[in-house]
């Protein structure tokens, strides 16, 4: 006797609707319920943002604020003080195009063509050395302009990239000496990583900006620009050490045994088996720690720097556009979702790509 | 000397010397300075400072405070108002996170789609905008004059007003203890070994623990009660300002808003990470034994989820424990903001940074202590098989 297989018919698409949402009265509750809170509030920022919003600086404020929706006259009157600070108006093209080479140069870096040592280093320190340059000018005909004049978009990305040019290398030699043979180093090592990681970063910030320059002798200080990036970098260290040494725990010991059999030395067997592969395990958490490092650079403006938050603050805080708060809080909002969101999804696909290695 | 040097015990005891030594020295070094450069100043180290009255006013406080308070009683001022504004933070981020994490793991679509929507927005944009952001929502508010008024609660520009009892201070703290203990001995009772009833037949013994704790609250507030006072005390406009009740500042609804927002952002997905974590063939046998879909709920899926998700929630806590520290960008007296103070009036800047670390430090070293004894006392006991 032969035995017939048939498939239950394709349900029809009404009858799928109905199966996905409303298979039981608690399911169709639940969906009902979800439907109308996302209708409402997709309706109430629509009217809000675009319906009865006003976009044109015509009016000026005194129209702006009758307004029933958004006054995004706010934006389009003080976008330049937003994304540029305090920067010389005339030089504010400088500004924007080193925005743009810090953005290209995270765009490159994110390609897997360029992830061995020699070119993402390549790739990041042209991209920060062309910022500097076009910033701080002084050469190539470009008036000079000094870090006190840095602000808004542009200084928020200063400090990110920096934070991180300094802080990854100090990661991974604070990583190696933390699983250093010799019990002294390791444990001093451990140490500092651990209190570093027990305080705030807004302690830390405030130490090395107002209390260090009683601590240090004089031609030691430098700028306050300086000094604060390298308590964000210490603190992005200490996290970003206590990933790579769980991705360097992740590869098997049996690979550094065997470079020690074939005779490598100990930093041959550092640069050429365990951190590539170490890097590899960590790259998601690495991923995660750029995009908190990124979010994180908001905190200088409690050091009182002019970045992009600070700049929102003083682009409606004086004068006409006092009313005009949710509207500037919602443009600095947008600029940070971009990024943020943009490298956490990315983090998100390579985690996703790794996975695939693995199954 | 040189064959020395090529002995490996004598070359790692150099370096060790020579790594924590230059380290130390360094940290010395500092320290040297910073104390000439303070004495030249006319600031003499030492802990003395902290018996000397402050001089300067903070706008919230649990604690009784005056400009006259010496520095020490300012310090534990700042720790109570950072572990409250932090615990208040912890409760509502937790609630939220819930709540969102659950509709991230439902069944429903739309549900999930909610959830992951509002996951995604307040995850990628910073605290510290939207606590400024929450601030200016607040300050922003209407004036005492043309308050919000709800159920004898008033909100305006000043903060929210709520009524209060008129219960002295020790008799109102007896008397939350007594309502939480309402809450939790229900929940105990149902769960210990130490009662011979039936874990199903405890309703009685519950219902009578929930009563026997209220009456002791309400006791408590009757015996407490300030006399020739109404019982509650309800704010209300007088002149320009409002009078009575509890203020609430906007500075700490603020940071409480923004803190259970974001952290109830990545509360949810450490909720949704514990869920996807229980294994299929668990919930599957609670449903074929015939559990009702809440007790397969409440007795399999979110007791081994809770077993999943407590380690990295810990984590999370003292993050946000951490993130209180923001209060100083809105004006709240925390901690952080208590010693940074401290250092612009009195100049005691290591020993007031000392006090810092050793006050965080403390918190987090505690609050990780209370959390590995949860972890380990829920920890599943003796050999599991896991899949």
């Amino acid at each position: 006797m032969e035995m017939v297989v048939v498939a239950p018919p394709a349900p029809g698409r009404l009858e799928d609707l109905r199966r996905r949402f409303l298979a039981t009265p608690l399911q169709a509750l639940l969906s009902l319920v979800s439907l109308a809170v996302m209708v409402f509030l997709a309706w109430k920022l629509l009217n809000w943002a675009v319906f009865a919003a006003v976009f044109t600086t015509s009016g000026g404020p005194v129209a702006c604020q009758a307004a029933a929706g958004a006054c995004w006259s706010v934006i389009a009157a003080r976008w330049r003080i937003i994304l540029f600070g305090l920067y010389p108006f005339e030089e504010q093209w400088r500004s924007a195009l080193a925005c743009v080479s810090v953005v290209v140069m995270t765009v490159l870096s994110c390609i897997p063509a360029f992830w061995t040592g020699r070119r993402i280093a390549l790739v990041w320190g042209a991209g920060a050395s062309l910022y500097y340059v076009l910033m701080k000018g002084g050469v190539l005909g470009l008036p000079y302009v000094g870090e006190e004049a840095w602000g808004g978009l542009a200084l928020t990305l200063f400090i990110f990239v920096t934070t991180c040019l300094i802080g990854f290398p100090l990661a991974i030699c604070l990583a190696l000496l933390r699983r250093s043979d010799l019990p002294w180093i390791s444990r001093t090592t451990g140490l500092i990583i651990d209190g570093v990681r027990s305080l705030p970063l807004i302690s830390i910030l405030f130490t090395f900006a107002i209390v260090l320059p009683f601590a240090l002798p004089q031609w030691l200080q430098g700028d306050k620009l300086y000094r604060v990036i390298l308590g964000s970098a210490l603190f992005f260290s200490a996290y970003q050490a206590e990933i790579v040494r769980g991705g360097m725990q992740g590869v098997p010991s049996g690979q550094e045994e065997a470079a020690m059999a074939l005779g490598m030395s100990y930093w041959q067997r550092i640069s050429r088996i365990v951190l590539p592969q170490a890097m590899r395990n960590a790259l998601p958490a690495t991923i995660n720690q750029f995009v908190v490092a990124f979010k994180e650079t908001s905190l200088v403006v409690i050091v009182g720097f002019f970045e992009i938050l600070a700049s929102g603050n003083a682009a409606y805080g004086t004068g006409d556009w006092r009313f005009a708060y949710v509207e500037v809080y919602a443009f600095i909002a947008l600029i940070y979702f971009v990024f943020v969101f943009s490298l956490s999804r990315y983090g998100a696909y390579l985690e996703r790509r790794m996975a695939v290695g693995e199954r | 000397m040189v064959s020395l040097l090529r002995n490996q015990k004598v070359r790692n005891a150099l370096l060790q010397v020579l790594y924590v030594g230059s380290l130390a020295g360094m940290v010395l070094a500092c320290v040297m300075i910073a104390r000439r450069n303070l004495a030249e100043q006319g600031i003499t180290s030492g802990f003395d400072f902290l018996f000397k009255s402050t001089g300067w006013d903070v706008n919230f406080s649990l604690l009784p405070a005056t400009a006259n308070d010496p520095y020490w009683w300012y310090f534990l001022i700042g720790i109570v108002n950072t572990l409250f504004l932090g615990s208040t933070g912890l409760i509502l981020a937790t609630i939220v996170g819930t709540i969102v994490g659950l509709a991230r793991t439902s069944s429903n679509e739309l549900a999930r789609l909610l959830g992951r929507t509002y996951v995604d927005i307040f995850r990628n944009i910073p605290l510290i905008l939207q606590v400024f952001f929450w601030y200016a929502v607040i300050t922003h508010l209407p004036t005492p004059r043309a308050a919000h008024e709800a159920f004898g609660i008033l909100l305006s520009s000043r903060g929210l007003y709520v009524p209060i009892p008129n219960v002295g201070g020790v008799a109102f703290a007896a008397a939350a203890i007594a309502l939480i203990a309402a809450i939790a001995l229900p929940v105990w009772l149902g769960r210990t070994s130490r009662l011979n009833q039936p874990v199903g037949e405890r309703l009685g013994i519950q219902l009578t623990g929930a009563a026997a704790a209220l009456a002791c609250a309400v006791v408590i507030l009757a015996v407490g009660r300030l006399p020739d006072l109404a019982l509650l005390d309800f704010p209300a406009l007088q002149g320009l300002n409002i009078k009575g009740g509890l203020r609430i500042p906007p500075e700490f609804s603020a940071l409480a808003v923004a803190i259970a927002i974001y952290g109830g952002s990545y509360i949810a997905e450490i909720v949704r990470g514990g869920f996807k974590a229980v294994g299929k063939g668990q919930m599957e046998a609670a449903q074929s034994l015939g559990l009702s879909p809440w007790r397969v709920f409440t007795l399999v899926r979110l007791p081994l989820a809770l077993r999943a998700m407590l380690p990295i929630l810990a984590n999370q806590y003292v993050w946000l424990m951490k993130a209180t520290t923001m209060g100083i960008a809105v004006g709240f007296t925390d901690f952080f903001m208590i010693v940074a103070l401290t250092i612009n009036h009195s100049g005691q800047t290591l020993e007031a940074i000392g006090i810092l670390m050793a006050g965080f430090l403390a918190i987090n070293l505690s609050l990780a202590a209370v959390f590995n004894r949860i972890n380990k006392a829920i920890a599943l006991k003796g050999n599991q098989l896991r899949g």
